[in-house]
């Protein structure tokens, strides 16, 4: 390796990319099959079939779909704001994936006799023989989820449409009352963890042969935290932003092709980050029996609990309506928010006794 | 009241469902099984090789839509038989009045519902076409 650059050989650059790739493509073909799966689960608890003709079980269905709205005719309405209007599913989009830089989805694995930490924003310092990754990981997270709400307000915004505009409203006030319940219920955490790297969070959950999950030592926190995420990228039963009975679809209503299809990926890019932050931070992240032996387990017992948690948000969207929108607010400020402040008092009585 | 319980419950009974045999009837693959009274189709009955059909005007004067059209010839024999024998679908509302009318048992209504067509001329089956129905 005679090509270095910044005191690091070649390979390890490419090694870094193709992690980069695979970690990608990875969760694109999940955001893909997530529509799929959604589909297919809702349809058999309604005791139904779900997507069946577009290959064998209807496999294909995604590809069918993203096919079938990349050809759709573009449109763009005459009294819309054209930039912003043509911004705003990049703004949604972008943020729904780029979230996934500091989630740690493995252990470090060797390859070409590098050292790769499996997470993206991260390197293995030879020299001080351990993983650096974003120190301030969950507030990266934190910023990078409620970016996402700018595109749907822009896009509500820029149609120039009532339906969006109050789609948008409605998307922004949700998110500023969960995000601070959702950010009130992981401070407990961080109570314990004393750290707000991801990578360290999930380290520290190693214990009991991978089975020291924060979600045993807060409950609580857990269940507030999976709650507001599920407000805060607007999934059933929070999906007022696109409510189709009152609001046709909401902020996207006057979007279509594959500039629809963009917030779509949005929204599902939002659920698996969601489902991954919790499984890292309440689930043991890659953790879990022999992962530290064979690091290759770690993302598989990952994408276990991601998908898990996947499960359980379709399984919520097939069982709750919607929520009324001075339910939301209610509960929101009136009991995630109270809880979430006893929460933080109690852990921190008990970690100062204990 | 206690708002947890009554979300358990209800996702105990989505997870049930989950298990459960859909219900769905895949139709162009899968037949439904059309019950042994349905009223599909007419079809005119056919003995000695001829129709049924002496042409009493029963079925045309009962029926409620005004869809039947009936009209009397004479065979070789000096019989009485139905010489034009028209049944407009698209009126027909499938109520199967002509069948209880039939003095001679000459109509009687199948199982086939599938009646979709492209012009409106093919709504209107000739004796021919509900002969073809045995």
């Amino acid at each position: 390796m005679g090509i270095e650059i910044l005191g690091l050989p070649m390979m390890y650059y490419i090694a870094m990319v193709v992690k980069v790739l695979v970690a990608f493509v990875f969760v694109l073909l999940t955001v893909a099959y997530a529509t799929y799966a959604e589909r297919k689960i809702i349809g058999h608890m309604q005791v139904r079939l779900g997507p069946m003709r577009t290959g064998w079980h209807g496999l294909l269905q995604p590809i069918a779909d993203g096919v079938k709205l990349f050809f759709k005719e573009e449109i763009i309405p005459s009294q819309a704001s054209t930039f912003a209007f043509l911004i705003a599913p990049l703004i949604a989009l972008v943020p729904a994936f780029i979230t996934f830089a500091v989630i740690p989805f493995g252990g470090v694995i060797e390859v070409f006799g590098y050292k790769v930490p499996l997470q993206i924003a991260a390197y293995y310092d030879t020299a001080a023989g351990q993983v650096f990754d974003v120190n301030v990981g969950v507030l990266y997270i934190l910023a990078m989820s409620s970016l996402g709400v700018y595109g749907i307000v822009l896009a509500g915004w820029a149609s120039n449409s009532k339906y969006s505009l109050m789609g948008g409203l409605r998307a922004s006030a949700q998110m500023i009352s969960y995000e601070l319940s959702a950010g009130l219920a992981i401070i407990a955490v961080f109570m314990l963890s004393g750290t707000l790297s991801l990578g360290k969070i999930v380290e520290l959950q190693s214990g009991f042969g991978g089975f020291e999950w924060y979600i045993f030592k807060q409950p609580l926190a857990a269940f507030m935290f999976f709650i507001c995420s599920l407000a805060e990228i607007n999934r059933t039963p929070f999906d007022l932003p696109e409510a189709e009975t009152e609001l046709v679809s909401g902020f996207c209503t006057e979007y279509s092709s594959m500039k629809y299809a963009m917030f779509f990926m949005a929204e599902y890019a939002n659920m698996v980050t969601v489902c991954a932050l919790t499984a890292t931070l309440f689930l043991g992240g890659w953790n879990g029996p022999l992962a530290v032996a064979f690091p290759l387990l770690g993302p598989v017992y990952f994408v276990a609990k991601v998908y898990f948690l996947m499960f359980f948000c379709m399984w919520i969207r097939a069982t709750l309506p919607r929520y009324r929108y001075d339910q939301l607010m209610h509960l929101g400020w009136k009991v995630f928010l109270p809880l979430a402040l006893v929460n933080i008092v109690i852990t921190g009585i008990i970690g100062y006794f204990i | 009241m206690n708002p947890i319980t009554p979300i358990i419950n209800g996702l105990a009974i989505t997870l049930k469902h989950l298990f459960m045999k859909p219900v769905t009837l895949q139709y162009p693959d899968e037949r439904p099984k059309v019950a042994a009274r349905f009223r599909g189709l007419h079809a005119l009955n056919v003995s000695h090789n001829k129709a049924k059909c002496v042409a009493c005007y029963l079925c045309p004067t009962v029926c409620p839509a005004k869809c039947i059209t009936v009209e009397a010839g004479e065979d070789s024999n000096h019989d009485k038989f139905a010489s034009k024998y028209e049944i407009d679908m698209l009126r027909c509302i499938f109520c199967g009045y002509c069948v209880e009318a039939c003095p001679v048992d000459a109509i009687r209504m199948t199982g086939e519902f599938e009646l979709a067509n492209y012009h409106r001329k093919d709504f209107i089956y000739s004796k021919e076409r509900l002969l073809e129905k045995k």
